[in-house]
């Protein structure tokens, strides 16, 4: 293997500038200098912010089944992009990734893509249908290794199946990420409840939707001693149960995604679906508590929901539009935008929220790792004063649904390195 | 104007400019055997149904028609829509096809709005007829039509709108034109048949918005009252207990009407549901306005398209 000499970089954006040497895919050296032999690949790296790479708990790379949307190896494309070195790949395929087989396919496609580690996310239920359970353990104990299971874009929302659910993967060192919508209160939902879905029509998606499963989830939780993860976490409400369940030890963790720290419902006035996404885009207040959470941990970490759609499913009618939003490429300068620039969080805190945490709830033993001689070489380097404008076509996705199209945002994923392994370099995949 | 998407936004000048040449065509109508003005010709309306909905599309028809313009009508079950084609790829046809204006009743709140934005290249105007439970326009500006009529003014007047707001395009159209032309609105429904925060919905200046649950003490306040169609379907959504006790609590009868000025007029968009929200003898009652919205809803119309195809002229 090559040797990858990153001249300059300041690590956690801490102290000055610093070279790293890394040879087979772990970190030799780190010094104030280090002279390059022939042969060894130079990536200056002056003025930029050396980072763990980024962990997305949370990704929809839809195949198989909507190849149209995203395959492996587009979605693999954006996230070494985004600075991404693993992501999980949700289980609501078609085929849904119910069983051994799918998930294995989806891990065997993500290591021939190999641009960043794809591990699939298995399904809690068998089809995503709430009833019974999956093969849980012979997805653990598949090549794939799944420790994720989740129904998400559905919520498990029988308590009996999520208790078992949450009871059986004890056993399998695994955790349920939930997707917390009781379908109920929830019927035909299209927005935020509140005075702007009110004044345009759209039936309400309440907060307390999320919130009434969250706090049940983690009372389960706590129950039968299990873990429990916390999808896309939407409303300040749900930042307070969280808030209580861990002060009382409840092993539960939670996600929140770029969208629902930067955008709002006041969004919504052109009926434009791009700005779709469930959940919903809540107020400018509930963006705020959750921009206040994930700076004190309430909040563990940031996942996309990456969730690529055709132009069919978006240019339609508002409720005829499928939720979801691209956020791969996006997540890094949203919380720039959002978090570091405001001071809610450093740069340690950046690692601490895209890489450290989400990889220590994945139980992945090679990612979110330190800085420092002997780990593995799989970093992010991110240039802070680097801006640019999103454009959907541009990115590296089959689709283009962002609403972030036209935006001027800060920061800027300069390389990716994964093991050693350049992914990603000046806005270009490795493959 | 180039489009009428809803009454959130319109301006009172342009509302009562509008309510004006309403006015002024009807003045004109008066009496004559031959209904029909010049105004419109070689102008195309189309109207896009995709919402049963005999009423709205028969008064716009009506509309066009009187205004010479050539009206086409094309309803969902017997086009290309029905086959499965998008809304935009349907608009866009009709656009090329030569439409000025497409008037369009669509179940998804927000369709005219997107209308509007796929059609803003081909300058086509857009008609909101009624999308989902956002707004219904046109039906706001018969209602203050034949409140202009009936009170001389909307200004300043106690305007009841009862029965279920939650899923009312009408109730919200009049809530936004009604205040913007200085009334006061009173909301009359269960909680669970009001939208989310509506007493505090920022609405026209001019006017104010207030919420009740009981019909009994607010009918004598009135200056009108507006009763919505209960549907069905909300009772078997658990939305309230049963259509008796609905009946009971918020049903216009004979014995309620006394409570209401002399002056106020019973005001209903149809269609009405008979012994449910109203009684039928209130419904066949003089007090009842029914009859003269549906006329003024034609006078309305036209006014509407002729502000949108034939400029911004004051149109007396």
């Amino acid at each position: 293997m090559t040797t990858l000499l990153i001249r300059g970089a300041a690590p956690y954006g801490e102290g000055g500038p610093v070279d790293v040497l890394v040879r087979d895919g772990v970190i030799r050296e780190i010094a104030d200098r280090i002279d390059a032999d022939t042969g060894t690949e130079v990536l200056d790296a002056g003025g930029l912010v050396a980072l763990p790479g980024f962990v997305d708990l949370h990704t929809h790379l839809r195949e198989p089944g909507r190849e149209d949307t995203e395959t492996i190896e587009t979605g693999s494309r954006a996230a070494a992009l985004g600075g991404y070195t693993a992501v999980f790949a949700m289980a609501n395929t078609d085929p849904v990734a119910d069983n051994a087989v799918v998930v294995e396919h989806v891990w065997r496609r993500g290591r021939e893509v190999g641009l960043v580690d794809v591990h699939p996310v298995g399904a809690v239920t068998v089809g995503l249908k709430g009833e019974r359970l999956a093969e849980l353990g012979t997805m653990a104990r598949s090549a794939a290794g799944v420790r994720i299971f989740s129904d998400d874009g559905l919520c498990v929302a029988d308590p009996l199946v999520m208790r078992r659910a949450l009871e059986y993967t004890r056993a399998l060192d695994a955790v349920i990420a939930q997707h917390a919508e009781e379908p109920r209160l929830t019927v035909g939902a299209q927005a935020h409840e509140g005075e702007q879905a009110a004044r345009l029509g759209l039936a309400g998606w309440p907060a307390v939707a999320e919130e009434s499963i969250v706090a049940r989830d983690c009372l389960l939780a706590r129950h039968v001693g299990a873990r429990l993860h916390v999808c896309h976490v939407s409303t300040a409400g749900t930042a307070e149960v969280l808030r209580w369940a861990k002060g009382r030890g409840t092993r539960v963790s939670a996600e929140v995604t770029p969208h629902h720290l930067l955008l709002d419902d006041s969004r919504l006035s052109t009926y434009d679906p791009v700005n779709k996404v469930n959940p919903p885009l809540r107020t400018a207040t509930d963006a705020a508590a959750l921009r206040a959470a994930l700076a004190d941990g309430t909040v563990d970490c940031v996942a996309t929901d990456h969730a690529p759609h055709a132009s069919q499913d978006k240019d339609c009618e508002w409720s005829a539009a499928r939720p979801g939003m691209l956020g791969l490429q996006t997540a890094l300068p949203i919380v720039v935008q959002t978090m570091v620039n405001p001071g809610l969080l450093d740069w340690r805190g950046v690692a601490r929220v895209m890489s450290e945490r989400p990889a220590e709830i994945a139980g992945l033993p090679d990612q979110g790792r330190p800085i420092a001689v002997g780990e593995p070489a799989t970093l992010t380097l991110v240039d802070p004063a680097g801006r640019w404008t999103v454009r959907g076509a541009d990115l590296a996705s089959v689709a283009a649904n962002t609403p972030y199209e036209g935006m001027e945002l800060p920061g800027t994923v300069v390389a990716t390195v994964l093991r050693g392994a350049l992914t990603a370099r000046d806005g270009k995949a490795a493959k | 104007m180039k489009h009428l998407l809803g009454t959130d936004g319109l301006d009172r000048d342009t509302a009562l400019a509008v309510l004006d040449t309403s006015d002024g065509l009807k003045r004109t109508l008066l009496g004559r055997e031959v209904r029909k003005l010049p105004t419109l010709r070689g102008r195309t309306v189309i109207t896009m149904f995709y919402e049963n909905s005999t009423r709205t599309r028969v008064s716009f028809e009506i509309a066009g028609k009187w205004m010479s313009a050539d009206v086409v009508n094309v309803s969902a079950g017997g086009s290309s829509v029905g086959k499965g084609e998008s809304l935009r790829d349907t608009a866009l046809t009709l656009a090329a096809a030569g439409a000025d204006c497409v008037i369009v009743r669509h179940p998804a709140s927000g369709a005219a709005h997107r209308l509007a934005g796929w059609l803003a290249e081909a300058g086509t105007s857009v008609v909101n007829a009624g999308d989902g439970t956002h707004e219904h326009p046109t039906q706001a500006l018969l209602d203050a039509a034949t409140l202009r009529d009936r009170l001389g003014d909307v200004e300043g007047r106690r305007i009841g709108v009862v029965g279920d707001v939650l899923h009312s395009r009408v109730a919200r159209s009049n809530v936004h034109l009604l205040t913007t032309l200085g009334a006061e609105v009173v909301l009359i429904a269960p909680p669970t048949l009001l939208p989310t925060g509506v007493a505090d919905w920022s609405v026209g200046d001019a006017g104010s918005l207030v919420v009740s649950h009981e019909l009994d003490p607010e009918l004598p306040t009135l200056d009108a009252v507006m009763m919505l169609r209960v549907q069905a379907e909300r009772m078997h959504g658990g939305f309230f207990p049963s259509a008796r006790e609905y009946a009971i609590a918020y049903g216009l009868s004979e014995n309620r009407l006394r409570l209401l000025p002399e002056h106020a007029p019973v005001l209903h968009p149809g269609p009405m549901l008979r012994g449910m929200e109203i009684s039928a003898a209130v419904a066949d009652s003089p007090r009842a306005a029914i009859t003269q919205q549906v006329t003024n809803g034609v006078h309305v119309r036209m006014a509407v398209l002729y502000h949108l195809l034939a400029g911004e002229e004051d149109g007396s």
